[in-house]
């Protein structure tokens, strides 16, 4: 809890820093803090943690495990940001405090151990993205981005709000530990209002990770808030809507699964194929990324159809994985974007020639996003697909593979791009906080998937 | 220096030392250099292996205990011989690049690959195995793709999703029967002793068939490979030709049918069916061919064929001849290609009508390529005859008409192989052909070491075959043993 604590004072004291124009601070007190709260969190690692506060957060492995991982990003994300907002705002410290409150949502999303703090670490989650998207005062796009997302956002915490009222009637309670009694206690007598909650949930929450047939805000929300912001949405944002969603049916409906199975099992189809065949007809690396997004959200939604003892490190594994991918391709396409004023494809013609570890760098992200061995991609996919076939949906996995040989086309075509298409252009530079961030996300995707051990059995 | 760990990891300690040399010629030394040591290295192996069916020089580390999964390692009679294929021939593929200026990207690129497919030669754990298959499969990705001819980008792509795809369902196999295993783990003692019901069994064999039937490949899952090879470069198509699609039959031999032998019961005969209409089907359309590179890419998928056909056939002698023709066949489609490779170098085209008489100012070069060809055709003496000889022996065991149709391929194989030499080598010279250099430099010293193997091979075989007989015996024995 201090760790969450310390992150709203730092974002307040961003915010008065910003008061009395020390840009040059804001950088290295959000870094110093974020890397203070990952020291508290490290010393919380505990096996037999209790629920604190009257039940409202439960600061156990996966929590603690969700949270760095989430912290850690945000971290790499704040190092993309050096001077990456001067031009478009004046009031950087806003950028600062608004991403670090955003995390502190997404830390109380990871860990609630009530229904109440659950919706509260969303909205504060949220509402600090709407004004993000938005940052961009004078873009048209991106103030398309934020008037969308907060629409699409407000109508999907109204489900999410409806279901936990109807969980809240059916069971008298918000906390995780009585609802769980609850089912365990009527293992067939659970009232129609708690099945009518369950599937309330489902939408909020399919909406929040931006699984399909509820993920139309995606690509537009992606494609127009500012790179850095879309990074963070598609990272931290995603990894702790996830965690937050496995952890209350992981926790509560384990015993209704044959229930919302099959709803679920439907949505991850649906999410596979839209993700997967729209990313393949974009002509924009941004937009794909978008849309690929959506179809991870689908492969990580394996997790929940076929919940498991192993579900929550392959959710850690894969979004692990799928966050520092990101971070890597968002992180060159900024780059590349500097310097050709295009998020196209044809952008990242002839990279390889003029700046071949930046390429490498980008090659080594798609792999792991592909799911190629040796990435930590991969390692995510493997344990989602053993996870699946643990349950005996080959169906679903033979699908998965079909729509993980589509997803090659795509990512396949940056690499394309940047190594066979010849093009005269001038060498990117690199700033020393992108190589820093790189080379560090590049690394651990590597490491991880080399020798996955000591993740594969953290959790 | 009989560790097999170690020796999987000096190509890849080798690619990375490669990787940061930019000079050409200082490049092409050292991955030879460093090749070759990787060779000397596998000397040891051979000396020191035990013909019988054991495994040997194992090695098992643990790698993600928590999913079961070990680095498990060895070597037994059915992959040292791939081993030995691999390793030597990787340091010719590299001397044959010799007249390319290459960076040394394109040879970490090389050894990259190289570790990849000594991993899925040597895997006893089908986790590492399925690594090793797709770990082989990025870096030919990138050099055909990279060095390649004009419509590379489209092609290689194709070829990269097509194999994908098939890997990705063997994966799916290997999930399901690691669930399977009682203890846990992904070992391939562990998946031979699994008695699955047939039913499940034959879907694991088409998962695992999709994924070898597509690397071999197996008509009708062939359509990505005479494109491929023809736009690759030289290297690559050598790569392809000569190593990696023995990663296909080799699956075949030590995971699909011990794997899944009900499934290999119940379409064993579909699968050899395929292979002969491969055989015939490929001749065919080899004969028709003006480009040469396509010509042999097809006599490629013809002798695979009945490669494949001799291991579906599943007795001592169809395997023991695919073992041996898929050394054999290495060595021959290196040499082919590496002929063809300075013949479209000096004319600059692919195509056979512009070639002819070659033979006159190359005197060397024709007697060379002759041998070749003999070895490919599967002439007495020649290494190619032992295999084939063995493979058929074995199909006729298993049905006469299989044999007829399979044997076809000496015949087909013998009039489009002269076909080829004929009209390049013999006839009449043109203006451009009148003048061509014969072999000097490098190209000697591959040529020589291949016609010396083509000849040495086919003159005293029983010196590769002893290596194998024991382990594919009883392997057979085992298999055999559940089908009845």
């Amino acid at each position: 809890m201090s760790a969450i604590i310390t992150l709203s004072l730092l974002a307040i004291l961003l915010l008065y820093l910003g008061l009395f124009k020390a840009k040059a601070a804001l950088l290295p007190v959000s870094l110093l803090g974020l890397v203070a709260t990952l020291v508290m969190y490290g010393t919380d690692w505990a096996k037999d943690a209790e629920p604190r506060y009257n039940g409202m957060v439960l600061f156990d492995q996966y929590a603690v495990a969700f949270s760095i991982l989430c912290v850690g990003v945000t971290a790499l994300v704040l190092l993309l940001s050096k001077n990456y907002f001067d031009k478009a705002s004046t009031h950087v410290a806003e950028y600062y405090a608004l991403i670090l409150f955003s995390l502190t949502g997404a830390l109380l999303v990871v860990s609630f151990h009530n229904l109440a703090m659950l919706f509260i670490g969303m909205e504060i989650m949220s509402v600090a993205l709407y004004i993000l998207a938005g940052i961009r005062k004078k873009d048209f796009a991106s103030n398309e981005a934020a008037l969308k997302y907060f629409l699409m956002g407000a109508f999907s915490t109204g489900f999410l709000l409806f279901g936990i009222a109807l969980l809240y009637g059916a069971t008298g309670s918000f906390d995780l530990a009585a609802i769980k009694s609850h089912v365990v206690d009527n293992p067939h007598g659970v009232s129609p209002l708690f099945h009518g909650g369950i599937l309330l949930l489902i939408v909020g929450l399919a909406f929040k990770v931006g699984a399909a047939p509820f993920h139309f805000w995606t690509p537009d929300v992606y494609d127009g808030a500012p790179i850095l912001i879309t990074t963070f949405m598609s990272t931290v944002v995603k990894t702790a809507a996830f965690a937050g969603f496995l952890r209350l049916f992981a926790f509560c409906f384990v015993p209704l699964q044959d229930f919302w199975m099959p709803v679920l099992l439907v949505i991850t189809i649906v999410t596979l194929f839209v993700g997967n065949i729209t990313a393949i007809v974009q002509q924009s690396f941004k937009r794909m990324l978008a849309y690929s997004s959506i179809s991870h959200a689908g492969y990580m939604l394996f997790a929940i159809v076929a919940i498991g003892a192993t579900s929550a490190e392959s959710i850690l594994v894969y979004a692990g994985a799928y966050s520092l991918a990101s971070v890597v391709a968002f992180g060159s396409l900024i780059l590349v974007k500097r310097a050709t004023g295009s998020d196209h494809f044809e952008a990242f013609n002839g990279l390889a020639k003029k700046n071949p570890y930046l390429a490498l760098a980008i090659t080594v992200a798609m792999l792991s996003l592909a799911g190629i061995p040796l990435t930590a991609g991969f390692v995510g996919k493997f344990m989602m697909f053993s996870g699946v076939l643990a349950d005996y949906q080959v169906l679903l996995v033979i699908l998965a593979a079909v729509n993980a040989a589509m997803g090659i086309f795509y990512y396949f075509r940056v690499i394309v791009a940047m190594y066979f298409r010849p093009l005269d252009r001038d060498q990117i530079a690199v700033a020393g906080e992108y190589r820093v961030v790189l080379i560090v996300a590049v690394l651990i995707t590597l490491v991880l998937g080399v020798y996955p051990a000591w993740v594969a059995g953290l959790l | 220096m009989d560790n097999l760990f170690i020796l999987l990891l000096l190509p890849v300690l080798g690619a990375l030392v490669l990787a940061f040399v930019r000079q050409a010629k200082t490049a092409k030394q050292l991955a030879l250099l460093l090749s070759l040591v990787t060779l000397a290295c596998t000397i040891p192996f051979w000396v020191g292996f035990v013909p019988d069916a054991s495994m040997q020089f194992e090695q098992r580390f643990a790698w993600i205990p928590a999913l079961g999964i070990h680095f498990h390692i060895g070597i037994d009679g059915i992959s040292l011989p791939l081993v030995l294929l691999t390793n030597g021939l990787i340091p010719l593929i590299i001397l044959a690049a010799f007249n390319y200026d290459y960076k040394g990207g394109f040879y970490a690129l090389v050894l990259f690959m190289q570790a990849g497919l000594l991993l899925v030669f040597t895997a006893l754990d089908a986790f590492a195995f399925y690594v090793g298959w797709e770990v082989a499969l990025i870096p030919i990705y990138f050099i055909c793709a990279l060095w390649g001819g004009e419509n590379r980008i489209r092609v290689t792509l194709k070829f990269f999703i097509y194999t994908f795809l098939g890997s990705l369902f063997m994966l799916v196999a290997i999930i399901y029967l690691h669930l399977q295993v009682p203890s846990g783990d992904y070992a391939l003692a562990s998946f031979y002793q699994l008695a699955l019901d047939s039913g499940t069994q034959r879907w694991i064999f088409w998962a695992f068939f999709l994924a070898f039937a597509i690397k071999m490949p197996i008509f009708p899952f062939h359509t990505w490979q005479p494109d491929t090879y023809t736009e690759a470069p030289t290297a690559g198509t050598m790569l392809l030709a000569g190593i990696m699609l023995k990663m296909g039959v080799y699956g075949v031999i030590r995971w699909l049918i011990p794997v899944a032998p009900l499934g290999f019961a119940a379409y064993g005969q579909l699968a050899l069916v395929l292979c002969v209409i491969g055989v015939v089907y490929a001749s065919i359309i080899a004969f028709r061919q003006q480009d040469v590179k396509r010509l042999v890419a097809y006599s490629s998928i013809a002798h695979v064929g009945l490669i494949g056909a001799g291991v579906f056939a599943w007795n001592v002698q169809g395997v023991q001849g695919a073992i041996i023709q898929m050394v054999n066949h290495g060595i021959n489609v290196v040499g082919l290609f590496f002929v063809l490779d300075i013949v479209i170098r000096r004319l600059g085209t692919r195509e056979l009508a512009a070639m002819g008489g070659i033979a006159k100012p190359a005197p060397a070069l024709a007697v060379m390529f002759l041998i070749l060809v003999m070895g490919a055709v599967g002439l007495p003496l020649t290494n190619g005859f032992i295999g084939e000889f063995l493979l058929l022996l074995g199909i006729y065991e298993y049905g006469i008409w299989y044999a007829a149709f399979g044997g076809l391929t000496l015949i087909l194989g013998a009039v489009y192989m002269l076909r080829l030499y004929q009209n390049s080598m013999l006839g009449d010279v043109n203006a451009q052909t009148a003048v061509f250099p014969d072999v000097k430099g490098t190209e000697w010293a591959v040529l020589t070491i291949l016609v010396v193997l083509v000849v040495g091979i086919g003159v005293y075989p029983k010196s590769l075959l002893d290596v194998s007989e024991a382990a594919v015996t009883d392997l057979i024995d085992k298999v055999n043993l559940i089908n009845k």
